[in-house]
């Protein structure tokens, strides 16, 4: 579904991916650690196609498609999902006017009818369960006044709505607590299906507790420098990063 | 940041779709401004004694006055003399209904999306329109005229009604009250009257839409809303203009009398040809509107989608005698390429317990420049006065300006008078958001524009409010790619 190859991408001049390589195949869960800095947010915004990211090298593949070449918007259209490490507040625009124009226009590009507002009302309705959503809170302007884990359950919650072939969580995590982290990663395991996939990206192990990955990925200093199964993420919430810092420098010296 | 540039160059592309003309035969005026002229016109519109001697002193007024310079708008000198100030569309003779109106002349609005007709009671909205110097026609007169409501052309109720126009005209604007308001009262040509009895409810909408199409024309009109004690009236005002290289002056006068417990609401969309791309032509938009809640418990309700003219010069106001009267104020006034904007209102607070609530959202784009200018008074016998003002600029890219000149003056101490101002950008943020999620960049503009307006448009009517949502998207379309 997703071919990351030798990668290569920087802000303002400064190189911040050095040759990321990475396959994500339908049906699976991958997750992106690594410390601070090491370019996992860089990754996720990089394949979303912010634009103050200039990819310098390599190349990515979406669905057989040349991602690179589609603006953000075909990407989203394509089926990539971002839920955002800071959702942004639009103020006078309600959740539900706002995921109305994002799915009709989804639907449009797919040549799929758009929804009326009865077929939409009631695919809200349904998917709001998923991550427990207050109703009040769509009729609210968009992530104005949420407070931390509302805007993350939104995010959630349009992730259901848009239904994505992959969806990319940038530090979904951070901000929330253990109840909200739970409704969370609840919404993301029901929307699991042999045909997505999801990449989560992440700091600490705790989401992962949750969102049981298939691969861990470590990134440092703009690679992948170690990846393996689940229990790596556990080896790295005990040991911390410093042990892969040594190892990356053992390699180079 | 690369990114705002580019989006900004391509927001300017947008391109305005009134901008056509139509060629009639028009009866005109000679060219500029003295007494001969203004004899001319009102000999022409077959005008009493008493008026013609009120436009001749209101001529003498403004002559001794000069161009108002504070506001903050630059443009080179009008020169007032290079103006025709009467130009109408020619017919046979004075058409005594729709049906006997040159059909050409309803082409024109029929190609504005303004239907004529009558099925257009359907939509619920009485029509009077104006085309350069006149009006052309109004609709549903009859059904109108049953519930004793009158709503006609200025010229009709000159002739039809003297004592109400005697009364009223210039007791809200005196032609002594600014420049462009004694030019006005010297030659005005047309404009739409209204009138509504005592306990009567407005069962539909009024409205005027105003066309200039003629060339090196200024349009003069005057608008007269009475509303008697008991009663309501919504109103609503549309404009448009041909493209021309050349400025077009429109300085209009609006008064509304609202008596003991009654209601106007008056809301306008202006949509006068804004001048090209490289800020070529465009109309000056010098316009004095006012309102007096004249009795206790009156209410006033401007609201206005400002989007074309190459400047405008604007300030709807109330004057709130009467005790617990209530003036409101709602406003969006976009600005684009090299389009100016000075607008803003004032309330003045002479009753008891009197309420002011204003709420302007300015947008900028371009090199365009918005200011907003208001005025909250509170007179000295005005007790328990309130006042909310809230003053919102959305800037899009950087070479545009939005500025604030806020004027409070209170002299009753038990006042309470709050003003809020917020200014902000449209963030790549928020445009890449909206792209993540499929929406396209246009359509991630317009939401967030119709968003930050919402509580201005929320207030017109509803057909209205549709036009104005797409008006919005329209004026700023192309600006980001």
């Amino acid at each position: 579904m997703l071919s990351i190859k030798n990668l290569h991408a920087s802000v303002e001049g400064t190189p911040i991916l050095k040759g990321i390589d990475l396959e994500v195949k339908a049906g699976e869960i991958h997750a992106i650690m690594g410390p601070n800095g090491s370019g996992k947010s860089t990754l996720a915004s990089v394949l979303a196609g912010r634009e103050e990211y200039e990819v310098t090298e390599g190349s990515v593949s979406f669905k057989g498609r040349d991602l690179l070449e589609l603006s953000p918007e075909d990407r989203a259209r394509e089926g990539l999902f971002l839920a955002f490490q800071y959702p942004v507040e639009i103020p006078g625009v309600s959740s539900t006017n706002f995921l109305r124009t994002a799915v009709n226009q989804v639907r449009e590009y797919r040549g799929q009818e758009p929804l009326d507002a009865v077929k939409f009302l009631s695919l809200m309705k349904e998917k709001m369960k998923l991550v427990e959503m207050d109703q009040k809170l769509l009729s609210r302007s968009l992530n104005e006044g949420f407070s931390g884990g509302e805007k993350k359950r939104n995010e959630i919650f349009q992730l259901a709505m848009l239904e994505p072939t992959l969806s990319i969580l940038d530090e979904t995590d951070s901000g929330l607590d253990i109840d909200a982290l739970r409704v969370v990663a609840n919404g993301v395991n029901q929307l699991k299906s042999p045909n997505n996939a999801t990449v989560v990206v992440t700091h600490y192990q705790r989401l992962l507790d949750h969102i049981i990955p298939d691969f861990v990925h470590v990134i440092f200093e703009g690679r992948i420098v170690k990846s393996g199964p689940k229990e790596l993420a556990l080896e790295l919430e005990e040991k911390g990063y410093d042990w892969i810092k040594d190892e990356v420098a053992g390699h180079t010296v | 940041m690369s990114k705002d540039n580019q989006i900004l160059e391509q927001f300017t592309s947008k391109e305005y779709e009134h901008g056509w003309s139509v060629d009639y035969e028009a009866d005109e005026s000679a060219t500029g401004l003295n007494e001969d002229i203004i004899k001319w016109i009102s000999a022409k519109k077959e005008e009493p004694l008493w008026l013609l001697e009120w436009r001749l002193k209101a001529y003498r007024s403004w002559e001794a006055m000069t161009e108002p310079e504070w506001a903050n708008v630059h443009y080179p000198k009008l020169d007032f003399q290079s103006i025709k100030y009467y130009s109408a569309p020619k017919q046979d003779a004075k058409p005594k209904s729709l049906d006997e109106v040159d059909p050409e002349l309803l082409q024109i609005y029929e190609r504005l999306g303004i239907s004529l007709k009558e099925q257009k009671k359907l939509q619920g909205i009485a029509v009077d329109v104006v085309l350069d110097s006149v009006s052309v026609g109004t609709t549903f007169k009859e059904s109108l005229s049953k519930l004793g409501i009158i709503f006609c052309s200025f010229s009709e109720a000159v002739n039809e009604h003297p004592e109400l126009v005697k009364k009223y005209l210039g007791s809200v604007v005196p032609y002594t009250d600014n420049y462009y308001a004694a030019l006005n009262s010297a030659v005005f040509s047309d404009g739409s009257f209204c009138y509504i009895p005592k306990g009567v409810r407005c069962p539909m909408e009024l409205s005027t839409y105003f066309r200039i199409n003629a060339a090196n024309t200024g349009q003069f009109e005057r608008t007269l809303i009475i509303a008697e004690d008991d009663s309501y009236v919504s109103y609503l005002e549309g404009c448009t203009a041909p493209q021309r290289d050349e400025h077009q002056l429109h300085a209009a006068v609006v008064e509304i009398y609202a008596a003991k417990n009654a209601e106007v609401k008056y809301s306008t969309v202006q949509n006068w040809f804004p001048g090209d791309k490289e800020g070529k032509g465009g109309i000056y938009n010098f316009v004095t509107k006012r309102g007096i809640c004249a009795g206790d418990y009156a209410k006033i309700s401007w609201t206005q989608v400002e989007t074309g003219s190459a400047i405008t010069w604007k300030y709807p106001s109330c004057i709130l005698k009467g005790d617990h009267s209530i003036g409101e104020f709602y406003s969006v006034a976009v600005t684009n390429n090299y389009q100016q904007a000075d607008t803003g209102t004032k309330m003045i607070h002479i009753g008891k317990n009197t309420k002011s609530r204003i709420v302007s959202k300015g947008i900028s784009a371009g090199k365009s420049q918005n200011s907003y200018r208001g005025q909250v008074q509170v007179m000295k016998r005005s007790s328990n006065a309130v006042n909310f003002s809230q003053c919102d600029s959305l800037l899009m890219g950087n070479q545009c300006g939005a500025h604030t000149f806020p004027y409070i003056d209170i002299q009753n101490p038990s006042a309470k008078v709050e003003h809020e101002a917020t200014t902000s950008k449209i963030g790549e943020d928020q445009i890449f958001y909206c792209n993540q999620r499929g929406i396209a960049t246009e359509d991630a503009v317009a939401l967030i524009v119709n968003g930050y307006a919402k509580e201005v448009l929320n207030q017109l009517p509803m057909e209205f409010a549709v036009e104005a949502q797409k008006l919005l998207a329209l004026t700023l379309e192309g600006s980001v790619g």
